[in-house]
C-alpha cells in the first residue's frame, strides 16, 4: 500500500474523534456499557474500516469481503461506531444501544447487525472463530483477510493459545490480529492480575509474525499491517500499545471505566474534550 | 414494600466473616473479584486468595488442587463462565472427585441486563444438578445468601451457589432456619402451590396476594432454595394438600427446578403443574424489569399459570 499523506491521515482521526463520541455517547444513553476498552482499541478499528478492509457496506454479506472478529466483544460500542460510520445501519441507531428490542446488544450479535461478522463477549474464544474463517478462506482458494482484536486480559485464557498454535501450524497467513496492549483488565493491571509478559515472545516462539506499534497512530497501525501481509506463511500479531479510555481524560488509565458509563456531567466534560455536541 | 439488597453483597461479607473463623478457607477468582464481591476477602486474606485472571477453566482446577490438600475453597466468577465455560473442569476435577469446592456464581439469569445474551446464563441449573456428587442452591433473597454460605462452607463436597446481579426483595426472616436440603414453607394454602426458587420466591408471595385478593384463590408458597437435592417430602405433601403445582425459576423452563419438581411428581404422586421460566431461547440486552416480563417471569405469569393448574385439576 502507498505511504498515507497527511491529509489522509487527518481524515481517519476525524473519523476516530466522532466514533470515540459515539462510544461515549451510546454508553452514557445506555446507562451501562465498556468505555474504556471501546476507546482503547477505536483507532485500530477506524484504521480497518476506513483505510484498510475491503468490504460493502450496502452488500455487508459480500463473499470477498475481509472480515473482522472482534474477540474482546466488550468493546462493541467502538465496533458499532465504524460500522455505523461505514453506513450498514443509521447512526441515530447507536443510541439504543443495550436497549430492549435495539439490535445493538451489549455484545455484538452476527444475526441482529448487519457487518458484524461473529458473535463475541465470552472472552478468549473470537480468535480459534477468526482462525476457522480464516481456515475456509484456505480451503477455497479466497483471498480475504480476517482480521482481530484481542484484549490483553483476554489472553490469559487458554483457548487463546490453543488458537494460537492452530493458527501457526495451519500457516494462516491470511490472519492478521491485534492486542489490544491497554495494560488493564477488571481487577487490575494485568501484571499484577496474571502477568502475560514476555507477550511478543510468547507469540513469536508460537510461530507468529510480531510488531510492535503505537496503536493510536493511524500510520503505524497501516504500516505494520502492510508489513503482515509481506511475510508468507504465517498469522501476524501486532502487539499495538494503547491507552484505556483513550481521548477522554478522566477515564484514560482508569479501571472504573472498564466498565461503567458516564454520568451526565461526566459526559458533558467528555464531549468538551472531543468536540463532540 | 419489602427491603431490596444484592445476593451477592451477602456472599461477600459472609465470606470474609468465615476466613476470619477459619483458616483453612482459601477464595479464588477470574477477574471479576469486585463483581462478584470476594475481594473484601481478598483484601483481608491475601495470602489464601488467588485471581486466576480471565482463565476460569484453569481457576477450577486450581480449585480442586486446593481442594485436593485440604482446604476448603471457594471459586467465584459469573455463572455463564463458572459452569458454561468451565463445565468439564467442574465435572471431571471437582465433581467426579467430590473435591471440597464451593462454586459460588453471581450474575445468574436474565436480570444481568445490558450485556445480553452471552451473559445471562438461564441453563445452569440444568448444567449443575444433573451432575453426580454436586449440590445445587439457589437462595432467594439476601439473609438466606448468608445461611446458604455458611451451610456449604459446613459441608464437605462439591455445591453450587446461585446468585444474581440485582437488588431484590428480602423476603426471608433475618433468623429464619435454613438447611441444605430442606425447603420451607412461606404461606399455608389449599387451592394450588407455588414453588419458587431464588428470585422468583418474592413474586411467588406476590403472585399468592394477588391470587387471595382478586381471584379469592388460596395458594400455597414454598421456597425451595435447595435445587438439589430436593425436598421431596415438600413436594408430595403439598401436591397432595393442593392438588395443582406452579413452579418458577428464573431459567430455561426445560431441566431446571420445575423439571426436577415435574420429574419426582410424575414418578410419585400426578397432580396438574405448569413451569413457570424462560422458553428454550437465548435472552437480550434490556433493563432486568423489562426482560423479567418480556421472558415470563413476573408475578402475573405465576397468577395466570395457577389459574391454568386449578382449572385442569
Ligand atoms: C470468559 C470471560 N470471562 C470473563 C468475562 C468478563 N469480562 C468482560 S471484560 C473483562 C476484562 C477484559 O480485559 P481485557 O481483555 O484487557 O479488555 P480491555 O482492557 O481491552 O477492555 C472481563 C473479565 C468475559 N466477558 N468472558
Ligand atoms: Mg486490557
Amino acid at each position: 500500500m502507498a505511504k498515507l499523506d497527511d491529509n489522509r491521515i487527518e481524515e481517519i482521526e476525524e473519523m476516530a474523534r466522532r466514533v470515540r463520541i459515539h462510544v461515549v455517547k451510546s454508553t452514557h444513553a445506555a446507562g451501562s456499557g465498556h468505555p474504556g476498552g471501546s476507546l482503547s482499541a477505536t483507532d485500530i478499528l477506524t484504521t480497518l474500516y476506513f483505510e484498510v478492509m475491503d468490504h460493502r457496506p450496502d452488500e455487508p454479506q459480500w463473499k470477498h469481503r475481509d472480515r473482522f472478529v472482534l474477540s474482546k466483544g466488550h468493546a462493541a460500542p467502538a465496533l458499532y461506531g465504524v460500522l455505523a460510520e461505514s453506513g450498514y445501519f443509521p447512526v441515530e441507531e447507536l443510541m439504543t444501544l443495550r436497549k430492549l428490542g435495539s439490535r445493538l446488544q451489549g455484545h455484538p450479535d452476527m444475526l441482529k447487525v448487519p457487518g458484524v461478522d461473529a458473535s463475541t463477549g465470552s472472552l478468549g474464544q473470537g480468535l480459534s472463530i477468526a482462525c476457522g474463517i480464516a481456515l475456509a478462506a484456505k480451503i477455497d482458494r479466497e483471498s480475504h483477510r480476517v482480521f482481530a482484536i484481542c484484549g490483553d486480559g483476554e489472553v490469559q485464557s487458554g483457548q487463546i493459545w490453543e488458537a494460537a498454535m492452530f493458527a501457526s501450524h495451519h500457516k494462516l497467513d491470511n490472519l492478521i490480529v491485534f492486542l489490544d496492549r491497554n495494560q488493564l483488565q477488571i481487577d487490575g493491571p494485568t501484571e499484577d492480575v496474571i502477568s502475560i509478559e514476555p507477550i511478543v515472545s510468547k507469540w513469536k516462539s508460537f510461530g507468529w509474525h510480531t510488531q510492535e506499534i503505537n496503536g493510536h497512530d493511524i500510520e503505524e497501525i497501516v504500516d505494520a499491517i502492510d508489513r503482515a501481509e509481506e511475510k508468507d506463511g504465517k498469522p501476524s500479531m501486532i502487539i499495538a500499545h494503547t491507552i484505556k479510555g483513550k481521548g477522554v481524560t478522566f477515564m484514560e488509565g482508569s479501571l472504573a471505566f472498564h466498565g461503567k458509563a458516564a454520568d451526565d456531567e461526566q459526559l458533558e466534560v467528555a464531549l468538551d474534550e472531543l468536540g463532540g455536541a | 414494600m419489602w427491603e431490596m439488597a444484592k445476593q451477592r453483597d451477602a456472599y461477600g461479607e459472609t465470606l470474609a466473616e468465615l476466613g476470619r473463623e477459619r483458616e483453612n478457607i482459601v477464595a479464588v477468582g477470574a477477574d471479576l473479584c469486585g463483581s462478584c464481591r470476594i475481594k473484601k476477602f481478598g483484601t483481608e486474606f491475601p495470602e489464601r486468595f488467588f485471581n486466576a485472571g480471565i482463565a476460569e477453566q484453569n481457576m477450577m482446577g486450581i480449585a480442586a488442587g486446593l481442594a485436593m490438600s485440604g482446604k476448603t475453597v471457594f471459586a467465584s466468577t459469573f455463572a455463564v463462565f463458572a459452569t458454561g465455560r468451565a463445565y468439564d473442569q467442574v465435572r471431571q476435577s471437582i465433581a467426579y472427585p467430590e473435591a471440597n469446592v464451593k462454586i459460588v456464581s453471581t450474575h445468574a439469569g436474565i436480570t444481568v441486563g445490558g450485556d445480553g445474551a452471552s451473559h445471562q446464563m438461564l441453563e445452569d441449573i440444568a448444567l449443575m444438578r444433573v451432575l453426580p456428587n454436586m449440590r445445587v442452591i439457589a437462595p432467594a433473597d439476601y439473609h438466606e445468601t448468608i445461611k446458604a454460605t455458611r451451610a456449604i462452607a459446613d459441608y464437605k463436597g462439591p455445591v453450587y451457589l446461585r446468585l444474581g446481579r440485582s437488588n431484590i426483595p428480602i423476603i426471608t426472616d433475618e433468623d429464619a432456619d435454613f438447611e441444605m436440603g430442606k425447603a420451607t414453607l412461606l404461606k399455608e394454602g389449599e387451592d394450588v402451590t407455588l414453588i419458587g426458587t431464588g428470585i422468583m420466591v418474592s413474586r411467588c408471595l406476590k403472585a399468592a396476594k394477588i391470587l387471595e385478593k382478586k381471584h379469592d384463590i388460596d395458594a400455597r408458597v414454598i421456597n425451595m432454595s435447595t435445587i438439589k437435592p430436593l425436598d421431596e417430602k415438600m413436594i408430595v405433601d403439598s401436591a397432595r394438600k393442593t392438588g395443582g403445582v406452579v413452579t418458577a425459576e428464573e431459567h430455561v423452563v426445560s431441566q431446571g427446578m420445575g423439571s426436577g419438581i415435574s420429574q419426582v411428581l410424575s414418578e410419585t404422586y400426578h397432580v396438574p403443574m405448569k413451569r413457570v421460566g424462560v422458553a428454550n431461547v437465548f435472552g437480550e440486552s434490556g433493563g432486568s424489569d423489562e426482560l423479567m416480563e418480556k421472558y415470563g417471569l413476573t408475578a402475573d405469569h405465576i397468577v395466570e399459570s395457577a389459574h391454568d393448574v386449578i382449572s385442569r385439576k
